[in-house]
């Protein structure tokens, strides 16, 4: 009996470290989430870092908000423009829930109050959907851009749901909680937060690996195709687009807990061409490539909004650059070292990396100078601020700075292009030899 | 005794005002391998497009093993154990040749539109797909994405999908089209193999595979039936050498 038991432990370690190496990555992205507020901890007043816990909570609110839609553009080949509309309309009804416990409508504990966001995506993407997913392609993504008007518009009208353009606040430490947590603090939401964003992003990954994640790929590749096997494209086209809805609601249930007010600007397109840079940003073609599209995104969103009023000109140029040079996003280009990695060869693009990094900053420095410049000529002026570079005041009134900028941005482009193709040549070689080892092999 | 599988009745079909399809009238026996043949532009890739529900019928009736099936969607046709290859090769390009298989198999085993059974513990689906994989040699390349595969591989892998749902009747269009002679003997050998025990139409232009492989022949000129019986018959037929296999048979 002993001995069964001491199996069992031994059993028990075994799958624990087995899963443990399987899913390190996760492991490690989870517990930087669950440290990253207390490395920002204000020890002498015993306070958490506002900024850090709301920055935080509103990446893994993106996080499940960007997977969501990667279900459709991703994995399903289904370009949608108005997938806010499913994020807000969750918040709404999650807002009005909240409302209906604290007057006592009915009784939900604040940890499970999400799931009524999610069933309020499911519930308006099963409607809507009905509708898009008729099509496919262009047609499909002009259906979601109605949608998507269509409810914006409608938020302004229907008041009694939508409020009109104050919105519908709401007041999370209403509900009861099965922790006895009161939700006064972010904090706590910020890790009622995490846990959601674990459960959604388990689940859609364990969508993808089911017959219809795997026929949503196949009508993505060959919608014919998956006919010819037996599948009607349409259905699953649908299946997917309300299953899509119910993690997009959950999101917005999230937003909704965590700013505790639910506005027009929660379903407007804005809030969906963020959805569609976020997943492009990071790569559609990999799991967790919008994960790291809402991660840096919301980084630059909170970060660089703080220094620059031109924070959307640079999430704008990045993304015309990743649809051009970088079609799989941040996403693909780790996953194009893969096979150099494996072969134990990153050592060699140690060099030529560090050789592109030099002009690549002078471009970025360039560009940035050119486009403050104008920034500053224009709404900088306006709102009275003054370009300041440290200790330096930079004058866009006068030519040298723009000088600078133009020369640094052309230069720098020039040496890049140089360097780039040698870059070039050098990732081709390892290549050819990495081929040629596996073909001796 | 023997049904047929395929029952075609005065079938038409136009596009706008072009006639590609004048009355079709053709029974497809069971088990029977029957070959259409016919100069380019005859309509024998349309024809399989009505039989298989990609296009409508513009009038006309089809009968799948005695039920019309006229009007239904392709899919629908599909589930009712009707299955076929295209002309230009249709795989899932950017999944794996073992996904794709995987592809063909799920519906005729019930997966249906599922979100809750997890593909990796599929022990029944999973060894149904690596059989498939063995059956037309691609074992090798199992983990490879299809559109990388050879050309030669590519069509093998249709067929396997083609296949997969267990259909009893198999429409394989130009199945060796584009092959070396060595590759499409080994295609036609792989097609004898695989379709054992079923019915089999296929449109082929190569009349050495046809008269290899067929046990009916069915000559299609300008969208009608000029000829159909044994390929020997066929082979002697005056008309169908006036009409079209004079220039083509060596």
């Amino acid at each position: 009996m002993n001995e069964n038991l001491a199996g069992n432990a031994t059993s028990a370690v075994i799958g624990a470290t087995s899963f443990a190496r399987r899913h390190w990555l996760w492991l490690a992205a989870l517990t930087i989430a669950l440290v990253l507020p207390w490395l920002f901890f204000d020890w002498t007043k015993a306070r958490h870092a506002g900024f850090v816990v709301s920055m935080l909570s509103q990446m893994g609110i993106m996080m499940v908000f960007a997977l969501s839609y990667n279900m459709l553009i991703g994995q399903a080949g289904l370009l949608s423009f108005g997938h806010a509309v499913f994020l807000g309309l969750g918040g709404y009804c999650t807002a009005h829930a909240l409302n209906a416990i604290k007057d006592g409508g009915f009784w939900l504990p604040v940890e499970l109050v999400p799931l009524v966001g999610g069933i309020g995506g499911l519930t308006f993407a099963v409607v809507f959907g009905y509708v898009a997913t008729r099509q496919r392609a262009t047609a499909f993504a002009m259906i979601t851009l109605g949608i998507g008007e269509l409810v914006a518009a409608c938020a302004l009208l229907f008041k009694t749901f939508f409020g009109g353009e104050g919105g519908v606040s709401t007041n999370r430490m209403a509900g009861v909680s099965l922790f006895g947590w009161s939700y006064a603090q972010s904090i706590q939401v910020y890790y009622l937060i995490v846990a959601w964003t674990v459960i959604s992003v388990w689940l859609m990954l364990f969508l993808t690996k089911t017959p219809l994640g795997r026929m949503a790929n196949a009508c993505r590749d060959n919608f014919e195709r998956a006919q010819f096997v037996g599948y009607d494209p349409r259905m699953v086209r649908f299946v997917q687009f309300s299953l899509s809805g119910f993690f997009a609601g959950i999101a917005g249930a999230l937003y909704a807990l965590s700013y505790e007010i639910v506005t027009y600007d929660a379903v407007a397109a804005p809030m969906s061409a963020n959805a569609l840079l976020m997943t492009y940003i990071g790569g559609v073609g990999v799991f967790a490539g919008p994960v790291l599209g809402a991660v840096l995104i919301v980084l630059l969103q909170s970060g660089v909004s703080l220094l620059s009023n031109s924070w959307l000109v640079y999430v704008g140029v990045l993304f015309i650059l990743m649809v051009a040079f970088a079609p799989g996003g941040i996403a693909g280009l780790i996953f194009m070292h893969q096979p150099i990695w494996r072969a134990r060869r990153m050592g060699r693009l140690a060099a030529p990396y560090a050789r592109i990094l030099a002009p690549g900053l002078l471009v970025v420095a360039g560009f940035i100078l050119l486009v403050e410049l104008c920034s500053f000529l224009t709404i900088g002026a306006a709102q009275g601020k003054t370009f300041k570079l440290s200790s330096l005041t930079v004058d866009p009134q006068t030519v040298g700075p723009w000088v600078i900028g133009a020369v640094l941005l052309a230069g720098g482009g020039l040496w890049l292009r140089r360097e780039g193709r040698r870059f070039g040549a050098v990732w081709q070689a390892v290549m050819e030899e990495i081929k040629a080892v596996r073909g001796n092999a | 005794m023997n049904e047929p599988a395929i029952r075609l009745r005065n079938v038409h079909k136009s596009f706008g005002q072009t006639q590609i399809i004048l009355g079709i009238s053709l029974d497809i026996l069971r088990h029977e391998r029957h070959a259409i043949i016919g100069p380019n532009g005859a309509g024998k890739t349309t024809l399989f497009n009505l039989i298989s529900g990609r296009f409508p019928v513009s009038s006309g009736s089809i009968e799948l093993d005695g039920h019309p099936i006229d009007g239904l969607p392709a899919h629908e046709i599909n589930r009712r154990g009707l299955s076929r290859s295209f002309q230009v090769t249709s795989i899932f390009p950017r999944m794996t040749v073992f996904e794709n298989v995987r592809c063909g198999l799920l519906w005729s085993l019930g997966y249906r539109y599922s979100f809750w059974h997890l593909l990796g513990g599929q022990r029944q689906l999973n060894e149904a797909a690596e059989r498939l994989l063995e059956d037309v040699n691609l074992q090798g390349r199992r983990d490879v994405p299809a559109g990388l595969l050879t050309y030669a591989e590519q069509r093998a892998l249709e067929i396997a999908i083609t296949i997969a749902g267990g259909a009893e009747t198999i429409l394989l269009d130009e199945p060796t089209a584009g092959m070396s002679r060595g590759e499409a003997d080994r295609a036609v050998a792989l097609i004898r193999r695989v379709t054992e025990g079923k019915t089999l139409v296929m449109v082929e232009h190569d009349m050495s595979v046809v008269f290899d492989l067929a046990d009916v022949v069915t000559v299609l000129v300008y969208g009608q039936v000029i000829a159909t019986g044994a390929p020997a018959a066929i082979r002697a037929s005056r008309v169908v050498q006036e009409a079209y296999l004079g220039t083509e048979v060596h």
